[in-house]
């Protein structure tokens, strides 16, 4: 092989109290589409941040190599300078300008002098670059909002080449594109590849890994786990990667790679409901059809139908952008998106879940993947963020009782071992997993009968997650009906008693865990894009 | 934060009554310190504030004579300090309540002078009028979605103009004698001559003995829950301090003519709504939709209807300080409350208000009004030309501010 374009040798970042990457190793040859995969959490993007600067030089440890020379990026614009460019998976595409001042924001065709904008010279470059990447039917002068969502990333391609890249990063590409704007997506990555631009790809999308890549990289919990060639005797033919396994690498392989961990995370024994209406469905959810809030040709949700039996723990499971929060998001009070069909039944009654407050009082209660925007306020302190939800419980003649208010506090601190020095510290103080804490606490006190919970473990440490799983299972066995919404298999695997899978909107299987492993998960959680076509 | 349900529970250290002591209740006494730092730096700066301007005075700050007049002249913009910050925790701003005070006062002027209402029909008109002003605004901000720095700049020229056209550019004059109590009246004297105002010494006793009893009940109360309290002596020193300082406004009061009558009404605003914004319900949403609307809407708060209610309660304070200012003024003009809007926001801020919303209390809005009035009148007191008040009240904004920022930053929060 010639010399690597770029070598990341034994990167290793912790954040306060986390390991993000140990020991981490890259290495990408000249012209090479390279994929990186692992679950969410195994450390892709920061894999990717490290490379592009966002973390800068200095904040984590070992050598990165572009073009055999080492790099000391301090800032994204220091990679960029050099010719790594990355295309984050939320594009960074300003919506009321023109393709043209899009493609050269921050980076203007102006005069030397007074930097004034050339608008001659702006908007025939930009037409060029838009031939480029196949958009040339375009107008430069289009606004970016009039666009579809498709087209908006092939302008990030374009405007990555304006920049003369090198090594063009592309985080999930295609994880909000449809199969016509995907596959065009792709063709034009395989077209760099022969320009002899070296490309890195993340995806969960393993079809495409194993269509378009050379190489792959398989990251877990945040070490390298091994580097696979895609196709055997360097791949010389490009497979339509339609038809069969054809050879070369197998998706079951490339899984096995990817959640292949030791099962060492240890999960609470699970305690069972009693009560006389055990087994009845305290939850359905049927033909639940939500669009995009946006995009309104996009269906987030399709027709998906779910039921939740009291005292049971039901396991959502399904890669980034497989629609599970907006599943849980859009049944709380149409939170989300665009209504378009089904119906939500709570004990078997239809329930009107128009607006939260109505979900609230049928007794649903969403607890939320992302805590810090939804779950909490992080100005205010424990106490009075675990009881906002309930405040109408606590009125005495009228007003919130303070002495019951700080009594309750003081008992969910103690029983949820929330550690602060006292509930009146504020919550934005508190690390992730005691705030995470102070969110179930606050629904538990809600005393819903219906809890989802989205990615309630997320980002805190084992200790804290073995806390939250005791509450979790305490819920179910007072009889509560638990939706449980995980990236994280065996959390999955160790809690539920039944697990839906879920892709791109639509539900996909659903698994007894009797049944269950991680690989019959993670194969209904990638199905959709083969059964697609 | 009223007198009565004061920050202090709060504040005070919760020493475990058995565990570790010592360098937990320092710790515990030093984070709360920080976490109210605005406030009681603030109630700090007033202080050094007042003594600066009492010595610079040759002791004339503090005569019973210019207490009194303090109170009178700050009262209007203390009243709208009042609203504002509840706006303003809210993560709103209302730029309309100098107009609104402008109208209101035209409105009363002419239902007085030109019709010969009753004062009282009269004053409660004007607040109706102002809580309908203020549902006007709620509805745009909050049922259709107008950002509220819009609603009020149209509601700051709307109700301006709408003043210029009842009033049709005139002043009108005079007012009852009734209607002018309201800013210029004192409590009425009963009893033998003392040379104190007898019932302003009685009012200022059962005010300490109501204060006693309240943190002896509430101390009780957290006791029979088993909850944390101050240690004793700390207690007993709290208690003092607090009869120590009711004793000595009342003394300051009776010396003179007694408690203003607007006093009273300010009092028992500031006991009402800082009551309403830290134990009542809706009070409690509105620190949760300021502090993060997205979770506290998720959290099943009906951020519209409380969003209407906060306008509706800024009208009516707004209308309060309109009736307010035309007694004291003993008259209606069309140039009324010019920049009074400016005024209570910038009281609220130097009280701890935040700009993103969701911090601040009640009470520090009157610490910020006093802080200002303050330095308004100790300036003139020393001859203190306006201009130079205005350069100096403007970096007061600034410092107080910055500061309050610097010191997060500095805590790392």
């Amino acid at each position: 092989m010639t010399a690597p374009v770029l070598e990341m040798r034994s990167i290793t970042k912790t954040f306060p109290g986390v390991t993000a990457l140990a020991d981490v190793g890259l290495t990408v040859a000249p012209g090479e589409i390279h994929a990186v995969c692992g679950e969410n959490g195994a450390g892709k993007s920061t894999l990717m941040k490290v490379l592009s600067g966002v973390h800068p030089h200095g904040s984590y440890e070992g050598e990165v190599l572009f073009e055999g020379e080492p790099c000391a990026f301090r800032d994204i614009r220091a990679s960029e300078a050099r010719g790594i460019v990355i295309i984050h998976q939320e594009l960074a595409l300003v919506p009321y300008l023109s393709i043209a001042e899009n493609i050269f924001l921050g980076n203007e065709r102006a005069s030397r002098r007074l930097k004034v904008v050339s608008w001659n010279e702006t908007l025939r470059a930009a037409a060029e670059l838009l031939r480029r990447v196949g958009l040339g039917a375009e107008k430069p002068q289009t606004r970016i909002a009039d666009i579809g969502v498709g087209k908006q990333q092939l302008v990030e391609i374009a405007k990555a080449l304006s920049k003369e890249v090198k090594l063009l990063i592309l985080d999930e590409p295609t994880a909000a594109l449809n199969d016509e704007d995907s596959r065009k997506l792709l063709d034009l990555i395989r077209e760099f590849r022969d320009q002899g631009i070296a490309c890195i790809l993340i995806s969960h999308k393993l079809n495409e890994i194993r269509q378009v890549a050379d190489r792959v990289t398989i990251l877990r919990d945040g070490r390298t786990i091994e580097t696979l060639a895609v196709r055997d005797g360097g791949g010389a033919e490009d497979g339509d990667g339609g038809g069969g396994e054809g050879g070369g690498l197998s998706e079951d392989r490339i899984i096995r790679g990817m959640v292949g961990r030791d099962l060492d995370h240890r999960f609470p024994e699970r305690s069972h409901y009693r009560g006389a209406d055990a087994g009845t469905v305290a939850l359905a959810v049927e033909g639940w059809t939500v669009r995009h809030p946006i995009d309104h040709e996009r269906k987030v949700v399709d027709d998906v139908s779910i039921e939740v039996r009291r005292g049971e723990i039901v396991g959502i499971a399904g890669l980034m952008g497989a629609g599970r929060t907006e599943l849980a998001m859009s049944v709380f009070g149409r939170s989300y998106g665009r209504y378009e069909a089904g119906v939500v039944r709570v004990d078997g009654r239809e329930a009107d879940v128009h607006t939260v407050p109505d979900a609230v009082r049928h007794g649903i209660a969403y607890v939320t993947e992302d805590r810090k925007t939804y779950g909490l306020n992080l100005i205010d302190n424990v106490m009075r963020n675990i009881t906002l939800p309930s405040l109408p419980k606590l009125r005495r003649r009228g007003a919130v009782d303070e002495h019951e208010e700080r009594r309750v506090a003081e008992g969910y601190r103690r029983s949820m071992n929330i550690k602060t020095p006292t509930v009146f510290e504020t919550v934005g103080r508190l690390s992730g997993g005691n705030q995470q804490k102070v969110v179930l606490g606050k629904w538990v006190h809600a005393d819903p009968e219906v809890l989802l919970l989205d990615e309630p473990t997320r980002g805190i440490d084992v200790g804290a997650k073995y806390e939250i799983y005791t509450v979790i299972d305490q819920l179910a066995a007072r009889g509560k009906a638990v939706v449980f919404i995980s990236s994280e298999l065996p959390e999955l695997l160790g809690m539920c008693d039944r697990i839906y899978t879920m892709a791109a909107g639509r539900l996909t299987g659903e698994v007894p865990r009797a049944e269950a492993t991680q690989e019959v998960l993670m194969r209904h959680m990638t199905t959709h894009v083969r059964n697609d076509g | 934060m009223s007198p009565v349900t004061t920050e202090k529970p709060d504040s005070a250290p919760a020493a475990p009554a058995g565990g570790g002591r010592g360098g937990a209740l320092a710790a515990a006494l030093l984070n709360a310190m920080r976490n109210n730092m605005r406030q009681y730096g603030m109630l700090v700066a007033l202080g050094l504030i007042v003594l600066l301007f009492q010595i610079w005075s040759d002791g004339t700050l503090l005569l019973p004579r210019n207490v009194s007049n303090i109170v009178q002249q700050n009262s209007y913009i203390l009243i709208l300090a009042m609203g504002m910050m509840i706006v303003i925790i809210a993560g709103h701003i209302d730029l309309s309540v100098g107009s609104l005070v402008a109208f209101v006062s035209a409105m009363s002027a002419v239902m007085m002078v030109n019709h010969d209402f009753p004062w009282p029909l009269a004053l409660a008109c004007s607040l109706l009028i102002g809580a309908a002003a203020g549902a006007w605004q709620g509805y745009w901000i909050a049922y259709i979605g107008i950002p509220s720095f819009i609603v009020t700049l149209a509601g700051m020229l709307v109700f301006r103009g709408l003043t210029q056209i009842v009033l049709e550019g005139q002043s009108l004059s005079p007012f009852p004698k009734g209607f002018q109590n309201i800013a210029q009246g004192f409590l009425p004297e009963a009893g033998p001559d003392t040379n104190y105002h007898n019932l302003t010494l009685l009012l200022g006793v059962g005010v300490g003995l109501f204060l006693l009893w309240q943190e002896w009940r509430d101390r009780r109360r957290q006791l029979s829950y088993e909850l944390d309290v101050l240690p004793y002596p700390l207690w007993l020193g709290k208690c003092a301090f607090i009869v120590g300082a009711v004793l000595v406004a009342t003394l300051m009061l009776a010396s003179y003519r007694g408690v203003p009558v607007v006093l009273l009404i300010m009092a028992g605003l500031l006991v009402a709504l800082g009551y309403v914004m830290r134990n009542v319900v809706v009070g409690r949403h509105v620190y949760a939709l300021g502090g993060n609307r997205a979770a506290a809407t998720l959290s099943g708060v009906k951020d519209k209807r409380v969003t209407f209610l906060v306008f509706v309660n800024m009208g009516v304070l707004s209308a309060l300080a309109g009736c307010v200012y035309a007694a004291r003024l003993n008259a209606g003009v069309p140039k009324a409350g010019e920049m009074f809007e400016l005024e209570a926001i910038a009281a609220a801020f130097i009280g701890g208000a935040s700009m993103s919303g969701g911090i601040g209390t009640v009470f520090g809005a009157v610490i910020g009004g006093l802080v200002l009035g303050v330095l308004n009148n100790g300036m003139s007191l020393v001859g203190l030309g306006t201009d130079y008040q205005q350069v100096i009240k403007g970096l007061v904004l600034l410092a107080a501010v910055g500061f309050d920022i610097w010191n997060k930053r500095r805590a790392g929060s």
